[in-house]
């Protein structure tokens, strides 16, 4: 029997780099040992990502991108779909869940520098797949066809109607027609169910590839490479597999009780993951008092509203939330500090980023909330807090004062 | 991280009091007492939902043999809910009245309750059927405190009898209180009742899952937390040589 296999790898290894590439992505890939909580997001990225191919492959089985249909098509599979409600509600906690686990990998890049030379690319790679997922999720929202889907999806369309000269017809061709429409439900199912998650799927596998390319970051930013043994295996370093692939596990385990938590005991998230008046079928002629958009967006949200409009143009607000997500992409090159990880950063980076995670939070709850003129003077505020971590950075991560990072690894 | 949490504490110290002021404003709602499990208050509330709301209003994405749910049998169903010979066990529930005409008696198409208490909590629609009042201005007689100048007459009235608004002045501030001129058939106490029933059916129809999906997430979490047990254990195992 084991001869049997052996002769099957070695007929596969003749033809496909079988074993090669086990050996190099999983069981001689040597990943840091001192990862701690913080580590546990691009894997659980990676589960939600397969969570939300699945489920959508079934939920798109029984929805019908027609806006006479949409909505009725929903609930038919919340009703008359055999565990549609099930996959219904692990797709619309998936979009919600893979956000948190998004915002917590990234934060974790910026509280160790895992986005200093040498992983430049990987970052970028990994902010391109955050810009694809907004648009991923901003399609998918449309497709319930409720008053907040189509809400929504008008009011974040109109904003490119807002760049000068080509906003216009702009619009129109994100759109299709010159309200959203049926026609617009059919274009955004398209992209959400083929060409995202194409690009996404390709993108993480990028991703992959850049960060064996050069390795894994660590919660003491120090590279494991620069200390190996004979046989040039870091020192500091474990094997991918059984190592790591069990301990992941543990963490997919545990993120998979708080995910059916919520898929079974509170699925709306008191209107946070479904919004209420996403249960009312979309209504052009009926513009709700109050329009937000899912929490995931929401400091984006408040960082265009705090914005005033000038000229009688909402565009300059439109830059300030399209700068607000791209300035991620500079911090490999805005980042002047001598140490990587926030353990051996001096008082003002830590005080940055403590105000920024602050701001971040601020305006995605004031994002939900109207905007009163208290709100707005607040969301304002976090709005220059939360650019000063980027437009200042060069300046305080290079007179903070670090403490000397050690030779290797340390384990808490 | 120390200065993380402080400066969490912080804001949270600041946003909480815009928390409650920002709730405040809303109009008071009293509290739906639903209780799902209470299958002959669920029947009762099915009965109430299409002798009374079917009239006008649809509920088009539930299918009346789906109160096989809330233990109904099929011949109850039949029976107890009056279906008119035509209409088949498995259909969708329509609306009595043909919208257009609905709409040219009261200006708009009552809207469909399939899933009316996803969209309004069950806490409005709870109060909403107990605060119509008589209202000799508006077009059907009826006026409504938590849906002010509502286009819906009060079509429980036999039940609960009429209200009146009367406004009394507390010291310059205008208090609004609803008095019952005229007693219905029921008292008060029995009309409350009745309309929970009728909210904690609202509630079963928007989510007909509801009723199996606690039970199963119990059964799941169960299975989890015996998997986490394991995995943990593999792990431990695996991992006892690294140090």
């Amino acid at each position: 029997m084991m001869n049997l296999l052996k002769n099957l790898i070695g007929w596969i290894d003749e033809r496909f780099p079988l074993v090669s590439t086990w050996k190099e992505h999983a069981s001689e890939y040597y990943a840091p040992k001192n990862f701690n909580f913080w580590y546990f997001f691009g894997g659980l990225a990676l589960l939600v990502l397969v969570i939300q191919i699945l489920s959508g492959i079934f939920l798109t089985m029984n929805y019908k991108p027609d806006a006479l249909f949409a909505f009725a098509s929903v609930e038919y599979i919340m009703r008359d779909v055999q565990w549609g409600w099930l996959l219904r509600y692990i797709h619309s906690t998936g979009a919600s869940m893979f956000f948190v686990v998004i915002y917590l990998h990234m934060f974790r890049g910026l509280m160790y520098g895992s986005y200093r030379k040498p992983r430049e690319l990987l970052w970028i790679i990994g902010m391109i797949i955050y810009l694809a997922l907004m648009g991923e999720a901003f399609m998918g929202y449309l497709l319930p066809w409720g008053q907040m889907s189509f809400w929504g999806a008008q009011v974040i369309v109109n904003l490119f109607a807002s760049v000068p000269f080509v906003g216009h017809d702009l619009a129109i061709l994100i759109r299709g027609d010159f309200v959203v429409s049926d026609a617009t439900l059919n274009r955004f199912f398209a992209l959400h169910v083929i060409a995202i998650p194409l690009v996404l799927v390709l993108l993480v596998v990028a991703h992959l590839v850049a960060l064996h390319e050069v390795g894994s970051n660590n919660p003491d930013g120090i590279e494991i490479k620069k200390n190996k043994d004979a046989n040039g295996i870091p020192l500091d370093g474990i094997p991918f597999f059984p190592y790591m692939v069990v301990k992941d596990g543990v963490a997919a385990i545990g993120f998979l009780i708080v995910f059916c938590s919520v898929v079974f005991f509170a699925p709306d998230m008191g209107g946070y993951f479904l919004e209420y008046n996403n249960f009312v079928p979309a209504n052009p002629m009926k513009t709700p008092e109050h329009i937000a958009p899912v929490w995931y967006f929401t400091p984006y949200y408040a960082i265009l509203r705090a914005v005033p409009p000038m000229f009688g143009s909402q565009f300059p607000g439109v830059v300030a939330m399209g700068v607000a997500t791209v300035a991620f992409f500079f911090l490999p090159w805005l980042d002047r500090g001598k140490v990587k990880s926030v353990r051996y950063r001096g008082p003002l980076y830590k005080a940055f980023l403590a105000s920024f995670v602050v701001s971040f939070v601020g305006l995605g709850y004031l994002g939900l909330m109207p905007a009163t003129p208290t709100y707005t003077i607040i969301s304002q505020v976090l709005s220059v807090v939360y650019f000063a971590f980027f437009i200042l950075m060069p300046w305080y991560t290079k007179i903070d004062k670090c403490k000397p990072e050690p030779e290797r690894v340390t384990c808490k | 991280m120390k200065a993380i949490k402080r400066i969490l504490a912080l804001a949270l110290f600041v946003a909480a009091p815009a928390l409650v002021w920002a709730s405040g404003a809303e109009m008071h709602l009293d509290k739906a007492p639903v209780d799902l499990n209470d299958k002959v208050s669920l029947q009762r509330g099915a009965k109430l939902f299409t002798s009374r709301c079917l009239a006008c209003h649809s509920a088009a994405y539930m299918r009346y043999n789906r109160l096989a749910d809330i233990g109904m049998s099929e011949e109850q169903i039949k029976k107890d809910l009056e279906l008119p010979d035509d209409v088949k066990i498995g259909s969708t529930m329509q609306a009595a009245m043909d919208a257009n005409s609905a709409k040219l008696a009261y200006g708009v198409v009552p809207p469909d309750l399939s899933v009316i208490a996803r969209s309004r909590s069950p806490d409005w629609l709870y109060t909403y059927l107990r605060v119509f009042y008589v209202d000799s201005a508006a077009a059907t007689g009826w006026n409504n405190t938590a849906f002010p100048s509502v286009a819906m007459p009060h079509v429980m009235s036999d039940m609960q009898g009429e209200l009146h608004l009367k406004v009394e002045n507390h010291d310059g501030h205008e208090v609004k209180k609803l008095e019952l001129v005229t007693p219905g058939s029921m008292k008060p106490a029995e009309y409350d009742a009745a309309v929970a029933d009728l909210t904690n059916y609202l509630v079963f129809m928007s989510e007909p899952a509801k009723l199996v999906r606690y039970n199963l997430g119990f059964i799941v979490l169960g299975f989890l937390f015996v998997l986490l047990a394991l995995v943990y254990a593999l792990k431990k195992e695996i991992w006892k040589d690294i140090h």
